[in-house]
């Protein structure tokens, strides 16, 4: 795995632990309730309902008893060569040169779907329809993240909106840094056997700057060079030669 | 009753046949235009595209359109540029082709930009395209050269409309048309310069695609090869596509439009860059699948599975690519009717498999090994809006042959009698 390269502002970043993830689903649910993220009449439909995070289920494809199972949360990427931002004909989506995050301009963006074409990890989600909160979940709806209108793209921001607030509380505080659990999304902290870390990669002393030096820690689709800032850890080799493509004989 | 609308010296059908002709393509512009409505109304829940096919037939349609329509700038520039500035030998016989050209070039872009209003999530947003355009997406310069080149077009078509007999009779219009037709060589000029970028841009758009290794291809300077791979196939295409529409018309009409040293010339020229388009496809195929392909982890049968197997790269490159080119090339082969019209027929559908697959096939293959491979298939709302656009462009060619002068060799070609006379090109009464 490439070497992290330490540059100037904060390089937000995510390690997620799979030996420790149960596939239970609370973060996208918290993800979802957290960012507004609306319903269809059909939530069957999988190829066109919004999970900004999504979970995998995958097998090591072997019989019973030898089966094991992990699941991949999969929330946008956040890649440092993100291949969704130059691509967008409108410049609706960029990414941050002081956080690094990936975000969408949903009011500006016009919904040609460039972007899901260039993103292999299909993190990116149009709206087919109309967004549909249903009787009683409109209360629910967090006045500080827009809600997504008909034939826009959204996506993952990493909560974009709860760094606006820690920022906010830490300016009023005299402060122009963030400690390193000031600022966390909310599947972070929903996690129920915190699976998910969070913070600065910028930062040497945050705990997921420590964890990608594991040598278990990995990042899906390394080899495209899209540079996700979502790193992935199992002591299970099976699972991190699952992570991307390999010829034969090529993954040690 | 529209006789005082229809070209000097040439004949046409009665109205009565010709209206029951345009309401056959009414029918499916009405088709078109109701899907259009339901997906402007209720949203593209319409389509069948999905979080994989972000792009679907609408955008297969577009590649290849643009693509075929090549032949109006192509066949331009090879008349206006360089049979003005090299003493080209088929300066005549391109002449004879090139309005027709231009009025295929006009439907195909208009029918394409049309489309794209439908494709895109947010219509009315479509204009910050051009007012927040990011001008390192490809998209941004196939949008910005389509909407000039559209607009040249329509400059190439105006002198041929105000050429109209009625339209002529009005002196401000008719000295208007004749200005425009004197520096028609500018706008060929301007046309050559957009589509080449354009065309390219297209390929472009899927060469950059470094998270997609079907399609992503490296390149020189900024352009992947499929830029210029798009280039040199929308001329191989659009030159036999312009003979198709044409030879289309003859057997509707039941007359020879052009003579058959045109067909032959345009085969000629679409062959000779089929071929050469083909060789370049082949090396540029073993390179991405020695290269890119290798270095992302993957294998050639990582890609072709299930609907979209390696049956498409053999239809694409060796039946419709390396057949076609030997047809056109070969002299004995494209004199014979018959081959000539498989030859052309076969280097278009070609080319769409190209876009097809640049689009399709590109969405359809999981990246991620754990991800599965998918499939997709229009829905009657996509076809209607595809198919009405078909209807559209037959429509507006009928109504441009039958009251603008289109085909300058037919007059010549069929000679109308009236009473024992022959009416001229002018218009004028002499004894046969």
């Amino acid at each position: 795995m490439k070497k992290e390269k330490y540059t100037k502002g904060n390089k937000y970043g995510m390690v997620i632990d799979l030996d420790k993830c149960i596939g239970c689903g609370i973060c996208t649910i918290a993800c979802a309730s957290e960012n507004n993220v609306s319903v269809l009449y059909d939530e069957s439909d999988k190829t066109r309902n919004i999970t900004w995070l999504q979970i995998y289920m995958v097998t090591n494809g072997k019989e019973f008893p030898e089966t094991e199972v992990v699941y991949i949360p999969r929330p946008c990427m956040q890649c440092d060569n993100p291949p969704c931002v130059p691509v967008c004909p409108a410049t609706a989506t960029r990414k941050d040169p002081n956080t690094r995050i990936v975000s969408q301009i949903y009011t500006r963006c016009i919904g040609c779907r460039y972007c899901m074409a260039a993103c292999p990890y299909h993190a990116r989600y149009f709206n087919w329809f109309d967004p549909l909160f249903p009787e009683g979940m409109d209360r629910y709806l967090s006045p500080e993240v827009s809600p997504r209108m008909r034939g826009v793209v959204e996506k993952c921001t990493f909560c974009h909106h709860r760094l606006m607030r820690a920022k906010a509380k830490a300016y009023a505080e005299g402060r122009r840094d963030l400690k390193e659990d000031e600022y966390i999304p909310a599947c972070v902290q929903a996690c129920p056997t915190k699976a998910i870390t969070f913070g600065d990669l910028n930062k040497p002393k945050h705990k997921v700057s420590k964890l990608i030096k594991s040598p278990y820690a990995f990042r899906l689709l390394e080899r495209l060079n899209t540079e996700p800032k979502v790193y992935y850890m199992s002591t299970k080799n099976w699972v991190r030669r699952m992570a991307d493509n390999y010829l034969e004989g090529e993954f040690k | 009753m529209d006789l005082a609308l229809i070209p000097n010296g040439v004949q046409r059908c009665s109205l009565r046949t010709f209206v029951p002709w345009m309401v056959l393509w009414l029918v499916l512009i009405a088709w078109g235009l109701v899907s259009a409505f339901l997906c402007f109304y209720k949203g593209l829940n319409q389509t069948n595209m999905n979080h994989y096919f972000a792009f679907g037939l609408w955008i297969v349609f577009d590649l290849s359109v643009i693509a075929l329509g090549a032949g109006a700038f192509f066949t331009g520039f090879l008349t206006h540029i360089i049979g003005e500035v090299f003493i080209y030998p088929f300066r005549e016989n391109l002449k004879a082709i090139v309005n027709a050209a231009v009025v295929i070039g006009f439907i195909c872009y208009s029918a394409a930009i049309a489309m794209l209003a439908v494709d895109i999530g947010q219509p009315l947003r479509g204009w910050f395209i051009f007012w927040h355009a990011n001008v390192h997406s490809m998209l941004t310069e196939v949008s910005f050269c389509i909407t000039a080149y559209l607009g040249v077009l329509t400059i190439e078509y105006l002198p041929l409309i105000f050429s109209n007999r009625k339209l002529k009779e009005i002196p401000e219009i008719d000295i208007f048309g004749n200005n425009l037709h004197h520096i028609v060589a500018l706008f060929a000029a301007a046309g050559t310069f957009l589509s080449f970028f354009h065309q390219g841009s297209l390929g472009g758009m899927f060469g950059v695609l470094f998270g997609r290794p079907f399609a992503f291809r490296e390149g020189f300077f900024i352009w992947p090869w499929t830029f210029f791979l798009f280039i040199h196939s929308s001329i191989a295409a659009g030159p036999s596509f312009t003979l198709l529409c044409v030879w289309i018309a003859q057997k509707a009409t039941g007359k020879e439009l052009v003579k058959r040293s045109v067909f032959t010339l345009l085969a000629k020229i679409s062959g000779w860059l089929l071929a050469t388009y083909i060789i370049l496809k082949i090396v540029d195929t073993v390179a991405w699948a020695y290269g890119v392909v290798p270095r992302a982890g993957m294998s050639l049968t990582d890609f072709y599975q299930e609907n979209y197997g390696i049956w498409l790269i053999i239809a694409e490159i060796g039946i419709f690519g390396i057949v076609p080119a030997i047809i056109l090339i070969t002299p004995k082969f494209r004199e014979r009717n018959y081959l000539l019209i498989i030859g052309a027929l076969m280097n278009v559908t070609g080319i769409v498999f190209n876009r097809f697959v640049f689009t399709i096939q590109t969405l359809a293959i999981p990246v991620m090994p754990f991800d599965k491979f998918m499939g997709y298939f229009p829905t009657w709302q996509e076809w209607g809006i595809a198919i009405g656009s078909i209807g559209y462009g037959i429509l507006l060619f009928s109504l441009s042959y039958r009251y603008l002068p289109v085909f300058p060799q037919e007059a010549e070609m069929n000679p109308v009698e009236v009473l024992g006379k022959v009416v001229t090109d002018s218009g004028a009464i002499k004894r046969s």
